[in-house]
């Protein structure tokens, strides 16, 4: 039992650092811009794909640094070209444009790398067990991803915080129209800040290839979650992904590893099971396992109606 | 007489700061009134908080008699205020004959029925018609009212405000950004459509204020320091003082 | 973002009043006898199920419009209506089929309407408080958690494998059978016509348009006396009626519903449609599903990127056609009603032949470098615009590189004369 909260708890941090790298992205990117990026996941899973095909040639590590690279360098020219013309049509015209790079970019990683699952393994320096608690091991590449993962966030937290471009950044997060009277080419700084976005998608999509798997879906799977995480934090707020990121990571590793079902838990909390047949009844007999990819999706919805800007957040559009 | 606007103790502040302090105002039915002040002073924000834009923070309003503390904007629409904005806030595209029309499909009972075509409705062609003579614009009605020029998005907007029959109108710096020929024709356009009905207007042009409003009252830092009639206010030595600019335009 | 949704209301003088009643009806007249007719002129086999694809697609197009382009709200979640009204569909008529209720296929797409209807009111009531991003967030959680449930819920959803249904097996209404893909193509025409005219009618109310008022300033409309919430709510529940109606349909047509049909797939899809037709147009919707339509089906015959192409159309689209397929036509409604449409076939021509060869050289592209990457190692050959290609060697990638550059070349070269020509044509008559 400890076994299982320990490493769930281990397991959900990694899973949450990931989260808050692919979230911080795209919450710089809302706060900035006003724009929820659809495509976002698709660069994460851009970043995958380029670090395998890039690991075969070059190696894992030089994978590491250039994929991102390429990655954040495709998102600047997606914002330049196709987002900044969009951008005087408003909020709704912009996300249908993203809408569209999404469906784009994965069907172009599907043409170009084809339809099954790619073996993007773990690189021969990190394949191996970093330390054993009673019966389960801890590999040494999910430590690594730990790793990246601080680093990025204590890297953008410094940016942010301690350089001019940081603080130019953090006033175009709130008030963009100021900051361009006051003489910075605030498009550029969008285009960066869109780039940059990317290419920590794209970085997530490197690290997280090996471990997550490689195949045409897998922008979709994590694309709802980040969105989940981005507007519970609350839109705009880097604290808030931080916090939401963990907070759903450790949650949802939780739950899937549970397999109690929801009829024993609340009738743990006194509550009796209803009928015996047809949908109340496999309502009830649903495991918690069963329910944790949907959990996100309520609290969601939930967060959506009780406090559309979310936990820390300061603007809902 | 029971006021058409009454307010009692009105606070409002935003944050830590306080904009509106204490504002106790009664505006007569039928009359035509005038709120100034320099810039800041609160008045659009008062205009905000008697329309339901913001909720006060401390104290009553009252409409006609009835308390609309704290309802939502369509509310107090209903018992019968109306208002227009400073930055012109029409339905950019929809003609401007459409404009007028979705003006005053609710005050002529039309709701939310979706069984209705409006298009048959003459009694709502019929009054869409009137306020489009009355606004000069029937020659500009099929324009989507994006494209109209800064006066006529102005008379518009007075329009928008006068077509569901309102009988409390407030004007939120109505002649803003006009020439002095298009001030008078607004004036004499607010003077016909608020024929018999209360109005209050937030302005700035005091050749405007003297000749329409039958009483002022002056907004100062959030509280009203003088309300009373054109000629004491333009002697109160007080409003002069608080209130740099009333000679000048006045006299 | 876009125009009028419809030429306002003529001048009060009668005749004109008259005559623009009698354009409507004959061009609904019109619509039903091409409808009538058209199962009889194009007999290729494979076309009726096509058409049948096309008019569910037009009914939850139409319906996605009343909320994007009437109502601004953008929705990522709005096939869990037809899905959820295709479901309920499928099990009344296997209810049916057994006897346990009495309800003939003709009355089924309204059963799947207040399945539907029902449904967009649960949802309709926390989603509608605001347009905008929140509005879109909040229906792509609505769908994923529908979604996500269906797998859960098994009795109603039927698992993986779906619900599945036999349209053959209901009782009869004035002995109208619906065994063959022409007679359930009849049945799909007449919903399809049917509930056109009344969501076009129901733009025509109070409802209607003060949906497209609060589109443009939900403020404003708050200010004459309406309820944002409640304009967009009944938009949201009438939207959701008539995707319902479109899920019955699709019960009828396919007789299978799966998870699928409600998720995110299904919803971008009709996202695509109606804004490539045109948001900003009635029409566009119709125009927009029956484009797609015959492209999915058309394009998967010949290629497996047909949504890499569907998805560059929709970007180009987006970036510079924001007025979709019906929006362009519309701008060209002065140059025809001036007559001076002819004048315009000639720069259009060849633009569009340059267009054309720049296309040609883009797919060739594309479909070559999708053979590198799926094919097995053993084949070197593909079959690409009815010629064998030898995909390995340099001479096919250099041949189609050079059709894109020349092709864009000429394009850019020809363009400017094609929009002076447009312009030319669309002034206004009586200036020199």
């Amino acid at each position: 039992m400890f076994e299982l909260i320990f490493f769930s708890v281990l397991n959900g941090l990694v899973f949450g650092m990931l989260l808050f790298m692919l979230s911080s992205g795209l919450t710089l990117i809302f706060g900035m811009m006003g724009v929820l990026n659809f495509a976002h996941a698709g660069f994460y899973m851009l970043g995958a794909y380029l670090a395998y095909t890039l690991s075969r040639y070059l190696g894992f590590w030089p994978a590491l640094l250039v994929a991102p690279l390429l990655v954040g360098i495709i998102g600047a020219l997606v914002e330049r070209f196709g987002l900044r013309r969009v951008h005087r049509f408003g909020h709704v015209a912009e996300l249908i444009f993203t809408f569209g790079v999404a469906i784009v970019i994965e069907e172009i990683v599907q043409l170009v790398w084809g339809r099954p699952a790619k073996a993007y393994e773990v690189p021969a320096l990190l394949d191996f067990a970093l330390f054993r608690f009673m019966q389960t091991s801890f590999p040494a590449y999910k430590a690594f991803m730990l790793l990246i993962s601080v680093a990025i966030f204590v890297f953008l937290f410094a940016i942010l915080t301690r350089t001019r471009a940081g603080l130019i950044i953090q006033a175009s997060l709130t008030h963009p129209g100021m900051v361009a009277m006051l003489g910075h080419n605030v498009p550029r700084v969008f285009m960066v800040v869109f780039g940059i976005g990317s290419a920590l998608a794209g970085l997530a999509g490197v690290i997280a290839g090996p471990v997550l798997g490689t195949f045409p879906g897998m922008a979709q799977v994590l694309g709802s979650i980040v969105f989940v995480v981005v507007v519970i934090g609350g839109l705009g707020s880097l604290t808030g992904a931080f916090v939401a990121s963990l907070l759903i990571g450790i949650v949802q590793t939780f739950a899937v590893a549970l397999d109690i079902s929801v009829g024993s838990v609340l009738a743990a909390a006194g509550l009796p099971p209803l009928g015996t047949t047809g949908v109340l009844h496999e309502l009830w007999q649903v495991t918690v396992a069963q329910v944790a990819p949907i959990m996100p999706y309520v609290l969601l919805v939930l967060i959506l109606i009780i406090r559309p800007t979310g936990l820390f957040g300061t603007r809902e559009t | 007489m029971t006021p058409a606007i009454e307010l009692v103790d009105v606070r409002k502040s935003f944050g830590p700061t306080q904009i509106i302090r204490g504002v106790s105002l009664a505006i007569e039915a039928g009359t035509r009134q005038a709120v100034i002040g320099p810039n800041g002073a609160g008045k659009s924000t008062l205009f905000n908080l008697i329309t339901g834009k913001y909720p006060v923070s401390t104290g009553h309003i009252r409409l006609k008699g009835e308390s609309i503390t704290g309802r939502r904007p369509y509310e107090i629409n209903r018992r019968g205020l109306s208002r227009s904005f400073q930055v012109t806030n029409i339905f950019p595209w929809l003609s401007v004959f459409e404009n007028v029309r979705c003006s005053l499909l609710w005050s002529m009972g039309y709701r939310y029925s979706f069984w209705h075509r409006v298009d048959n409705a003459a009694d709502v062609r019929e009054r869409a018609e009137v306020v489009l003579e009355q606004l000069n614009l029937t020659a500009r009605r099929h324009v989507p009212a994006g494209m109209l020029s800064y006066a006529e998005q102005r008379a518009l907007e007075i329009g928008i405000t006068i077509a569901g029959g309102a009988d409390v109108i407030l004007l939120d710096e109505p002649t803003s950004g006009m020439s002095r020929s298009e001030t008078e024709q607004v004036v004499q356009l607010i003077r016909e459509v608020t024929a018999g009905k209360t109005l209050l207007m937030v302005e700035h042009d005091m050749s405007v204020v003297f000749d329409l409003a039958d009483r002022i009252a002056v907004l100062v830092y959030g509280e009203v320091i003088a309300h009373d009639t054109p000629e004491r206010i333009r002697a109160s030595a007080a409003v002069q003082e608080a209130y740099l600019g009333v000679p000048q335009g006045a006299a | 973002m876009s125009t009028p949704a419809r030429a306002t209301a003529p001048a009060l003088a009668v005749p004109a009043l008259a005559r623009a009643r009698w354009r409507r009806y004959a061009a609904w007249l019109a619509a039903v006898l091409v409808v009538a007719v058209l199962p009889h002129v194009v007999t290729a086999p494979a076309a009726v199920p096509v058409m049948n694809q096309m008019g569910i697609a037009i009914v939850f197009a139409l319906s996605y419009n009343m909320l994007l382009g009437q109502g601004g709200m953008l929705s990522f979640g709005h096939a869990v209506y037809l899905g959820l009204g295709g479901f309920i569909a499928a099990h009344a008529l296997n209810l049916a089929a057994r006897d346990v209720l009495y309800l003939p296929v003709p009355l089924l797409p309204l059963v799947g309407g207040l399945g539907g209807l029902f449904f967009g009111a649960l949802f309709g009531s926390f989603s509608t408080r605001r347009a905008g991003t929140v509005f879109a967030m909040i229906s792509l959680g609505v769908g994923e958690l529908m979604a996500a449930s269906s797998l859960i819920l098994n009795a109603f959803f039927g698992g993986e494998e779906g619900i599945t249904a036999n349209r053959t097996k209901a009782p009869l209404l004035l002995g109208l059978e619906f065994t063959t893909d022409r007679q359930v193509y009849y049945l799909i025409a007449f919903w399809a016509l049917a509930t056109a005219a009344l969501m076009y009618g129901f733009s025509r109310t109070p409802a209607g348009r003060m949906a497209n008022a609060v589109r443009d300033n939900p403020e404003r409309a708050e200010f004459v006396g309406y309820s944002a919430q409640r304009v967009r709510f009944v938009s949201f529940c009438a939207s959701g009626f008539f995707a319902g109606i479109a899920g019955g349909l699709f019960a009828i047509n396919y007789e299978i519903l799966t998870a699928e049909n409600m998720g995110l797939t299904a919803s971008g899809a009709v996202l695509l449609m109606t804004y490539i037709g045109g948001i900003g147009y009635f029409m566009g919707p119709i125009i927009g599903a029956v484009v797609f339509t015959f492209l999915q089906s058309m394009l998967s015959d010949y290629t497996g990127m047909w949504l890499l192409y569907l998805g560059i159309l929709f970007l180009a689209t987006v970036l510079y056609v924001p007025a979709g397929l019906a929006g362009l036509l519309m701008m060209h409604a002065p140059a025809w009603r001036a007559g001076r449409f002819r004048r315009l076939l000639g720069p259009y021509a060849l633009t569009a032949l340059f267009g054309l060869v720049a296309a040609v050289g883009v797919i060739g592209l594309l479909e070559m470098v999708h053979f590198m990457a799926a094919a097995s190692a053993a084949r070197s050959t593909k079959r690409l615009f009815w010629m064998t290609v030898h995909v390995r060697t340099l001479w096919p990638w250099l041949a189609f590189a050079a059709l894109l550059v020349a092709g864009a070349a000429g394009a850019r070269r020809a363009a400017p004369a094609a929009a002076a020509a447009f312009n030319e044509a669309s002034r206004p008559a009586g200036l020199p």
